[in-house]
């Protein structure tokens, strides 16, 4: 049943999201738009920053990562359904994965327009050479944000200042996944790819998809009932 | 025997001198009260006596500070699940999702609950809510009468042992309220235990079985078979 449950629960958030397309579109548009600020910033005759497209690329999906958190759990407070899912019989953790892969395939979505825009803006075509690599990146990376952010969206919930609290609580837990992350991805930008150092921060990064994984799953029925 | 054969067994529900603290403040204190299988059990109290605290714990949503909530001989911390699955909970606010339709609100729930066939169960209870000609019809274009029809089939798509109801009948015109009334007694009929938080008393008075009046978030006073609720609680609250 854990394992329906979590698939229940991630597809009821896909057809909600298909129906409205509130948030995927409010944060492909932070992305895009945040991508674009920084190009026009950044970018002088065609030239960017040595490693700047990966930062940018990962500031991008930060943000609007966290713009789609708080607008994913504000839906779930306006009809107090996430209480709903909280009473059904099966394991609590149960609710916490099928909310955050929900959270990773809107992300995921919001990548696959963000990554051809930045190549394209910051001369980044090298990103789109290694698309392998960059997949299992972006997905290691998705999932160590949104592993962190799920568990904290869905704490605040009941607070007042939750869309505050939330960057104050997420940014300096997922500092080591956005270094390796940012890291991983810089080396994709590399003429040569060197895969030992690429293979390095991405088995980095999955060990920390382990790590905040498992803390959220074993924190989220004590966290969620008080 | 499984945990959810065990759920299935409790037939009634013992609040045990339970408190319930959020920091400083005290929103239930010492409570005790028991409801059977069969029986309307109303917590009654102005706003702010605790009864909705009182659901949230009775529900497992909230842990009690202190003192113990038994379903029959089960404790909940050690049968969370199981017990779930034979709780339904009816809230102020209705636990659907606007933007899925009546159908697909009610089919999501039924799957969660693990009911075979969730898609004719979701259609056989749109029917008792007189809602099947708008089964494929968003939520959000319901009125308030409406989703509270369909917020209470969720609430017991699954043929729970324990329903509880917060102040189940704001929002509803006089042919829902007597719908629901109706379903209620239909409820305790077959054997259900319903425990209701209102501050409605009129409709309480010969609804309930039980009374546990709330103040501040004490009992204040129980009544069994409870006639003359209005000035009954009128001496129990004093002025209010």
């Amino acid at each position: 049943m854990f394992a329906r449950a979590m698939w229940l629960i991630l597809r009821k958030d896909l057809t909600v999201e298909v129906r409205s397309g509130e948030v995927a579109y409010t944060t492909l548009f932070f992305a895009v738009s945040c991508v674009l600020i920084f190009a026009f910033a950044l970018v002088r005759d065609g030239r960017a920053p040595e490693d700047g497209a990966a930062g940018l690329l990962w500031i991008a999906i930060a943000f609007a990562g966290t713009l789609a958190l708080g607008r994913t759990f504000e839906r779930e407070r306006q009809s107090e359904t996430l209480r709903a899912l909280l009473m059904a019989p099966t394991a609590r953790p149960a609710v916490y994965l099928g909310k955050l892969l929900g959270i990773v395939a809107l992300l995921a979505g919001v990548e696959v327009i963000l990554v051809p825009l930045v190549a394209l803006l910051f001369n980044a075509n090298a990103l789109l050479e290694h698309p392998a690599w960059l997949a299992a990146i972006l997905i290691a990376g998705t999932v160590g944000f949104a592993a962190v952010g799920t568990l904290f969206a869905a704490m605040l919930i009941r607070a007042r200042s939750r869309d505050v609290l939330l960057p104050v609580l997420l940014y300096p837990v997922i500092v080591p996944v956005m270094i390796a992350a940012v890291r991983g991805t810089a080396v994709l930008l590399q003429p040569e790819v060197d895969t030992q150092v690429a293979w390095f921060w991405l088995a980095l990064l999955a060990t920390f998809d382990v790590v905040f994984v498992t803390l959220a799953l074993w924190t989220f029925e004590p966290v969620m009932t008080d | 025997m499984t945990s959810a054969a065990a759920a299935d067994d409790f037939d009634h529900v013992a609040v045990d001198d339970v408190s319930r603290h959020f920091g400083r403040r005290r929103a239930v204190s010492r409570v005790s009260f028991t409801a059977r299988q069969g029986t309307i059990l109303g917590l009654l109290g102005p706003n702010g006596a605790g009864k909705s605290t009182m659901l949230a714990m009775l529900a497992t949503l909230l842990r009690p500070t202190a003192g113990a909530i038994r379903f029959g001989t089960l404790d909940p911390r050690a049968h969370g699940a199981a017990l779930r699955g034979r709780i339904g909970v009816l809230g102020h606010d209705l636990f659907l999702y606007p933007e899925l339709t009546a159908h697909e609100n009610l089919t999501f729930f039924a799957a969660l609950y693990q009911r075979p066939d969730a898609s004719g169960v979701a259609t056989r209870a749109l029917t008792r809510a007189g809602l099947a000609d708008r089964a494929d019809d968003p939520v959000s274009s319901f009125s308030r009468g409406m989703r509270q029809r369909v917020a209470l089939e969720r609430a017991l798509i699954h043929g729970p042992r324990l329903a509880l109801l917060d102040e189940p009948f704001t929002g509803l015109d006089d042919a829902s309220t007597a719908s629901l009334v109706g379903r209620l007694r239909e409820l305790r009929d077959v054997g259900t235990i319903v425990i209701l938080a209102t501050h409605d008393l009129e409709l309480a008075e010969g609804l309930i079985d039980e009374a546990v009046f709330l103040r501040e978030g004490r009992i204040a006073s129980t009544m069994t078979r409870p006639e003359g609720l209005r000035s009954a609680y009128r001496d129990v609250m004093g002025h209010r």
